[in-house]
């Protein structure tokens, strides 16, 4: 059964040789960087200077700027965290569990800014920092998920059980996902329904929608540019005794980093 | 695919299915306390508890605030645009309280059947809007 095309799969294999990601990941973390401070500087001038404001909540709506971007980072590096975890689990590629693991700390990050902010914004709007309603306790269980995995990984020593460990975990918690994105729509929350993702066109008007979608993207480039160094960092560690890190040691000069 | 990942594949997948039948019973089964707040149908209907506290969530019915005495006391109609419930409550309103707004407040029912609210939280909607669109919205609403 022929599940990926050839010159696929010889990609795949490719990127998934330490010493190429390592070489790689050196050349592009600049340009990442580069892209994310553009994205970043446009949504937030867009998001807190053009936009207009809210006509109920005035100015303290831009929180959504923040918040948002935040908590869709929160399911989605969850999910990466999964996939890989689960592409660990059955091919066995050392690279997709480095992913998986570096992707734990910044996934625990943003759940935490999403939460936090979604706090500060609940005081003065909601009247409370904090209710049980559905959305938020399924968010603060992702938190937990995170720091589970993070947890257990810390506490093998051997780092490819570590590994098999924790995209199990990651893997059981991924029925979480779909709880946190529904739980607006199947119960009846304090945290109101979803506004961009829903299937007519989005309930926000356009002038706030594109720093927020901006802002978004320059999440997205965040997290690569944190789950690349903590890879490459979690990399030579595991590879320490390999060939090409002892080269790459007593060669500082030819290193991309 | 060799047969060994194909198996752990379809353990993985079956693994998933598994945790994700049980979780979904689970949810069903609890799906009642789940609920953030009752709706003022389910209080109409003698869902709601008995002396006991509980969350009504339901609109602010437009023209039904009024401040009886000079305290901090409201009196507002709480409606789910079937059935209302009219609401008590002494207290600091959030921000975003107003006429019309989504609104869920904590608290039970006295003998008169009159829900006395122990705290009042705002509901926000997932509308957000520019003031100039909201008030081109409502003209066109008049002039329909």
């Amino acid at each position: 059964m022929k599940f990926i095309p050839d010159p696929i799969g010889r990609f795949c294999h490719r990127m998934a040789s330490p010493p190429h990601f390592y070489a790689l990941s050196g050349k592009l973390l600049p340009w990442l960087t580069g892209i994310f401070l553009i994205l970043l500087a446009c949504g937030l001038y867009g998001g807190l200077y053009l936009a207009p404001p809210d006509y109920q909540q005035g100015d303290s709506y831009r929180i959504i700027y923040i918040h948002v971007p935040s908590a869709w980072m929160s399911l989605f590096i969850y999910i990466v965290m999964a996939i890989t975890g689960a592409i660990g689990l059955i091919w066995r590629i050392k690279l997709a569990e480095i992913v998986a693991i570096s992707s734990a700390s910044v996934g625990a990050s943003f759940t935490f800014i999403a939460l936090v902010t979604g706090s500060l914004w609940g005081k003065p709007m909601w009247g409370t920092w904090w209710v049980w309603d559905a959305r938020l306790t399924s968010e603060l269980i992702l938190l937990f998920l995170y720091l589970g995995v993070i947890g257990l990984y810390n506490a093998i020593d051997d780092k490819r059980t570590a590994s098999k460990a924790v995209a199990i975990l990651a893997l059981v918690g991924v029925v979480n996902i779909p709880i946190i994105h529904y739980s607006v729509e199947w119960w009846n929350t304090l945290h109101q329904g979803p506004t961009v993702t829903k299937m007519d066109k989005p309930s926000i008007h356009v002038s706030m929608l594109i720093p927020l979608l901006l802002m978004a993207i320059a999440f997205k480039f965040y997290y690569v540019i944190a789950m690349l160094q903590r890879a490459r960092l979690e990399l030579l560690q595991r590879e320490r005794t390999a060939a090409w890190v002892k080269k790459l040691v007593s060669e500082p000069s030819n290193s991309s980093s | 695919m060799k047969p060994i990942r194909r198996q752990r594949l379809i353990l993985i997948i079956l693994m998933i299915a598994g945790i994700g039948t049980a979780v979904g019973f689970a949810l069903k089964s609890f799906n009642d306390n789940l609920m953030y707040f009752f709706s003022t149908t389910d209080v109409d209907n003698g869902k709601a508890p008995k002396d006991a506290l509980f969350r009504l969530g339901g609109m602010v019915v437009k023209g039904t605030v009024e401040r009886p005495g000079d305290g901090l006391t409201v009196r507002f109609k709480l409606t789910d645009f079937s059935k209302e419930v009219t609401v008590e409550y002494t207290g600091i309103l959030p921000d975003l309280f107003r006429e019309g707004q989504g609104i869920v407040a904590n608290g039970k029912l006295d003998a008169r059947g009159v829900f006395v609210a122990e705290e009042v939280l705002a509901k926000h909607d997932e509308n957000y809007m520019p003031p100039e669109v909201k008030a081109s919205l409502k003209q066109e609403l008049k002039n329909q």
